[in-house]
């Protein structure tokens, strides 16, 4: 296997690890980590008979995913006490929402920014709060600020000045600009608050959130990372409540994000569960894309990358928009 | 893309590149290290377009770790772009032992360890200290073993640059060295590859019993450092101290508690080799 089904093989099956040899272990190590999986891949093949100098190799990347861990939390932390006298809610999103409960997700994750969504209407406030608290725009740029403002679904990137860590304050599930509006109000309403004061959404809109996160916005780049989270959360989910895929299916529905999360099924069970239907012609075009990897590290599939990242664009504006974007930007250099 | 492996103390490292003659230059250079099977980092040394892999060749240095904003180097100074990935590789990912931005050389089993920032001469000191009676363990990188508090040693090429080159030239006749690449980022490298011994004992470990913080360009003096600047110091040298966790924090803490440290100003390669024999004697 010369594409990045090596590494859904190993994630899925780690008993098929066996059977590799050393340019197969380095293959997989290389591509896991162009993935941002070598913890999760660390912690999923620990105890499966393998060469020492691979064990090395994993035991340093279980100590960096505990490092990644601390600090998500940490620093979810400093945006809480940061917010602590902002009387609405704040839902921690994405890989730090996954270690602060605990999830399978979250076993190894790599983690980078930090994500939370606040009400729209409470963006001023919240904004001025961690600017006081020492977080500081990472560009300055009145082009790129009124179209974050204007058309996304997130504020312009916030960076801490002596953390050095970015946070993305959410207000809305997808830019305003793409096609399905899911119920951001609703999702943030019913966000479950934990003891640390914290909130995460529910585990039916985790799943819509990390599958519109997925497929209905970006160019599918660290797609398998994505996808995996997605398989864990479907996984733990359904193991804890028998209605749970019933709920899945009316919240998707509700937040029209049918088709992504449907899709996220279909390739989860494709690519690491054990799923036997042949895929579809569109799945098969984005398990192309999601493999796009070879043992090197290097991204494959040219045309392939190409037509998801005009795809990214296409969902994100309608084309007269881009077109006015890409000049802009063109001008700008 | 062509290929070329290679262990460097506890490390091993696949180097790639779109280019043949950087891996030739490693080849040669490298010839007395061992050749690894499994590794633990690959390095990539690819043309920034199609179009640069021909005319005015440009190299984007990438690999398991990557800088985002790191510029591109022209690809005749491909070596020094390898070895830069290397570094970088053992920087961000390196967790087995707490690494030491330092140089470090061994006698009777024990270790002398060497910190400060680029210009500080920690390196050419390394260098000339590897060919003057002691053992080089290391110019840029010494690995603290959070267990044992043993120096690991990891005697990567030697990077000389600017002044230092022609110094080490005339003092090293016999060493071996690489091309001379003029106009780098950081002005003119020439790689030398450490003597024959630092090599063949490249997993032998040592106990540090001396931390010296060296400084090029002041008159020759010596003046200790308190345990508290020490340890501030060093975290700002370590690359994984935070990383480590609390295993980063004892042995940090266990280092600047057993190993006594020294500023040292130096005008001269002699002077400083003077006064670190000094230093030496008094403390054994």
């Amino acid at each position: 296997m010369k594409d990045g089904r090596l590494l859904v093989t190993a994630l899925r099956d780690p008993a098929s690890t066996a059977a590799l040899d050393a340019d197969g272990w380095i293959a997989l190590l290389t591509m896991a980590r162009a993935e941002q999986l070598i913890g999760t891949l660390a912690f999923r093949l620990e105890g499966q008979p393998m060469p020492d100098g691979i064990a090395a190799i994993f035991e340093d990347a279980r100590t960096n995913a505990d490092y990644q861990r601390k600090t998500a939390l940490w620093e979810a932390d400093a945006a809480r006490r940061a917010l602590a006298s902002y009387q609405g809610k704040v839902v921690q999103m994405k890989g730090t929402a996954y270690v602060a409960e605990d999830l399978q997700a979250g076993i190894g994750r790599s983690i980078g920014d930090l994500d939370i969504m606040v009400e729209e209407d409470d963006l001023r406030e919240v904004e001025k709060l961690l600017l006081a608290a020492g977080w500081e725009w990472v560009k300055e740029d009145e082009y790129d600020d009124a179209y974050y403002r204007d058309h996304m679904h997130e504020l312009p990137p916030l960076i801490h000045k002596t953390r050095d860590r970015m946070i993305d304050v959410h207000h809305t599930i997808l830019p305003k600009t793409a096609k399905p509006t899911p119920d951001a109000k609703a999702m943030l309403g019913n966000g479950i608050i934990g003891s640390d004061g914290l909130a995460v959404f529910t585990p039916a809109d985790m799943v819509c959130h990390s599958a519109a996160h997925l497929f209905a916005d970006g160019d599918l780049a660290g797609g398998l990372r994505n996808l995996w989270d997605i398989y864990c959360l479907l996984m733990e989910f359904s193991r804890g409540s028998d209605s749970f895929h019933a709920e899945l299916q009316s919240r998707a529905q509700h937040h029209q994000l049918e088709p992504a999360v449907s899709r996220a099924i279909r390739l989860t069970g494709h690519l690491y569960g054990d799923s036997k239907a042949p895929p579809n012609i569109t799945d098969r075009f984005y398990i192309r894309r999601l493999t796009a990897r070879n043992g090197c590290g290097q991204q494959t599939r040219k045309f392939t990358r190409f037509a998801f990242y005009v795809r990214s664009h296409l969902l994100r504006m309608p084309p007269m928009m881009l077109a006015k974007h890409l000049w802009t930007k063109w001008r700008k250099g | 893309m062509h290929e070329f492996r290679v262990t460097v103390g506890p490390a091993s490292f696949r180097l790639l590149s779109q280019w043949a003659r950087p891996l030739d230059q490693m080849r040669a250079l490298y010839a007395d290290y061992p050749t690894p099977e499994i590794v633990d980092y690959t390095v990539r040394l690819e043309a920034t377009s199609l179009l640069r892999r021909f005319i005015r060749p440009s190299a984007a240095i990438n690999g398991d770790y990557m800088l985002p904003d790191a510029a591109p180097l022209p690809a005749d100074q491909g070596l020094l772009g390898l070895e830069m990935g290397m570094n970088l590789q053992m920087a961000l990912g390196w967790r087995r032992q707490m690494i030491l931005h330092a140089s470090a050389v061994e006698r009777d089993g024990k270790a002398l360890i060497m910190t400060g920032e680029s210009g500080s001469g920690k390196s050419t000191l390394s260098a000339l200290l590897g060919i003057n009676g002691w053992r080089f363990m290391g110019d840029e990188f010494a690995l603290i073993d959070p267990a044992s508090g043993e120096a690991v040693p990891y005697p990567r090429l030697i990077s000389l640059k600017n002044e230092a080159i022609a110094a080490m030239q005339e003092s090293a006749q016999e060493a071996k060295f690489g091309p001379l690449m003029k106009g780098t980022p950081k002005g003119d490298i020439r790689h030398m590859v450490p003597p024959r011994e630092a090599i063949a004992k490249m997993t032998e470990r040592a106990k540090p019993v001396l931390l010296l913080f060296p400084r090029f360009g002041h008159e020759g003096a010596i003046r200790d450092m308190p345990p508290s600047e020490t340890f501030m110091r060093l975290t700002q040298a370590s690359t994984n101290y935070v990383a480590l966790g609390e295993a980063g924090f004892e042995a940090m803490t266990k280092f600047v508690q057993d190993v006594p440290a020294r500023a040292v100003d130096y005008r001269s390669g002699e002077e400083a080799m003077e006064l670190v024999e000094k230093l030496w004697e008094e403390l054994s």
